[in-house]
């Protein structure tokens, strides 16, 4: 039984602060927003302040630190020191553009636990053709060695799509070289910038297939010293993933307009999510109805309500059950026994011949205020 | 496995992980990347005594002291440490 009013809600594990929407970068499978330009009024130190000690009274402990570009805020360095001494594990997730050696240290120096950085791809070329910028990839190559020599634990990430999915032998050379503690390989997800490329962006199946027996003989091969996280595309499978563990289960997002969200492309559902502004973590987390609707199995429809497998796969991803089939209380589509899972099969049918011939559409203010006027 | 253990070791804690006391989960916990490891009551008597300074030895003898009543504790104890070592959780000098 999941009868929420009666069962205790457990606390978030994770919060996702996403100081801001602001980034020198224009990657076309950006998570955010499509409409992020018409979102400017940013939470302010104190508010994060608060949002983060709230939090961390009720149990969080992982903190990433997100946007957009996080490094873009000038007081990051003081978000981490409060962050430390509340007694977050702080993770800082950059497209490593803005830094330099000093930030870096001063950010150590402030208790910043991580960095991840994100790259594009292992060339200069391909990187910058996909960051929409022409100077990343030295930078980044530049601040990866940085974040290593001053002992940070080492996290790469790499998303991976039609353009670039191709050379994971050499992405994963990459990162050997710069001696990668972790490299995490994320396959696009649909949603956001993303979902507006899906032609461009979905590789083919063989393509898949490559890729994954590549990262077989890597992993073999480095074991323990270089960890490397696959994470596989939905779209190529028969049963939904455990989207976010659970709706309001351990995750909790925090937009730079300090909406607050069960994961970070919830914001496009047709649901009244609640602004920190208004509400205290505590009861936003327990009580208020946008975290709670999707929460448990009680919500769940056919072919979910009777499916055995609904309490491993909780139905799946609710912004993809929208997306593709209009509204949110149904099943996944990526879900083989969904009625509408011939959307997925339709999309992928066509992955496999060619990429759509739409040029892709790079994620900046001029794209988003484009798009946002043709809706 | 054990015999691998080296009672003169000093184990510290890899700087890749950080160890703390967690209230909310009644436990020690080891946190990394975007993750985190709960540690059983026993796990977390060991590495909270892991400080770079105490070898393996002492950390058995004071844990002796600390539960008489546990029999064979020392067996354990090694076993703990041959697999935090593999894990990395561990680094010794």
């Amino acid at each position: 039984m999941s009868d929420i009013s009666t069962t205790a809600v457990k606390p978030p594990f994770w919060l996702l602060a996403e100081l801001t929407y602001r980034c020198p970068l224009q990657c076309p499978y950006c998570s955010n927003p499509i409409e992020f330009a018409s979102i400017k009024e940013e939470l302010n130190t104190e508010d994060w302040f608060r949002v983060m000690r709230e939090a961390r009274e009720m149990g969080a402990v992982q903190l990433g630190f997100s946007g957009g570009e996080p490094l873009v805020r000038k007081d990051l360095p003081v978000l981490v020191s409060e962050a430390r001494r509340l007694g977050y594990y702080i993770n800082l997730i950059t497209s490593g553009v803005g830094m330099n050696a000093d930030k870096i240290a001063s950010l150590k120096q402030a208790g910043l636990d991580h960095i991840q950085i994100s790259f594009q791809a292992s060339s200069a070329e391909l990187n910058n053709y996909f960051a929409g910028s022409d100077k990343a990839f030295a930078q980044k190559l530049a601040m990866a060695q940085e974040v290593k020599k001053q002992g940070y634990p080492m996290v790469l990430n790499f998303v991976l799509h039609r353009g670039n999915v191709d050379q994971v032998d050499q992405i994963l050379e990459l990162s050997a070289r710069l001696q990668a503690d972790y490299v995490e390989l994320a396959n696009t997800q649909y949603y956001g910038w993303a979902f507006h490329n899906r032609e461009q962006l979905l590789p083919s199946r063989e393509q898949l297939q490559k890729a994954e027996a590549m990262v077989q003989q890597y992993r073999e091969k480095f074991g323990e010293k270089m960890k490397i996280i696959f994470v596989v595309p939905d779209y190529y499978e028969t049963r939904p993933k455990r989207c976010m563990n659970g709706w309001g289960n351990i995750f909790l997002t925090v937009t730079p307009d300090g909406t607050a969200l069960p994961c970070h492309s919830a914001r496009q559902l047709p649901i009244e999510f609640p602004n920190i502004r208004e509400w205290s973590i505590a009861d936003l987390w327990q009580k208020s109805p946008g975290f709670n609707i999707f929460r448990g199995d009680d919500w769940m429809r056919e072919p979910c309500r009777s499916c055995p497998e609904k309490s491993q796969d909780l139905g799946g991803c609710r912004c993809q059950a929208f997306m593709l089939s209009g509204d949110a209380a149904n099943a996944d589509p990526v879900c083989d026994k969904s009625p509408h899972h011939h959307l997925i099969k339709d999309t992928v049918a066509k992955a496999q011949c060619e990429a759509g011939e739409q040029p892709l559409v790079f994620r900046n203010w001029g794209n988003s205020k484009q798009l946002m006027d043709k809706c | 496995m054990t015999g691998l253990i080296n009672s003169q070791w000093v184990p510290r804690i890899n700087p890749h992980f950080r160890l703390q006391w967690e209230p909310a989960q009644e436990a020690y916990v080891l946190l990394y990347p975007e993750g985190m490891i709960k540690l059983n009551f026993s796990g977390g008597e060991i590495l909270s005594r892991c400080d770079g300074k105490k070898p393996i030895g002492n950390v058995v003898l004071e844990l002796q002291q600390k539960f008489p009543e546990a029999e064979g504790i020392e067996t354990d104890i090694k076993e703990f440490f041959a697999t935090a070592f593999e894990r990395r959780w561990l680094s010794h000098e």
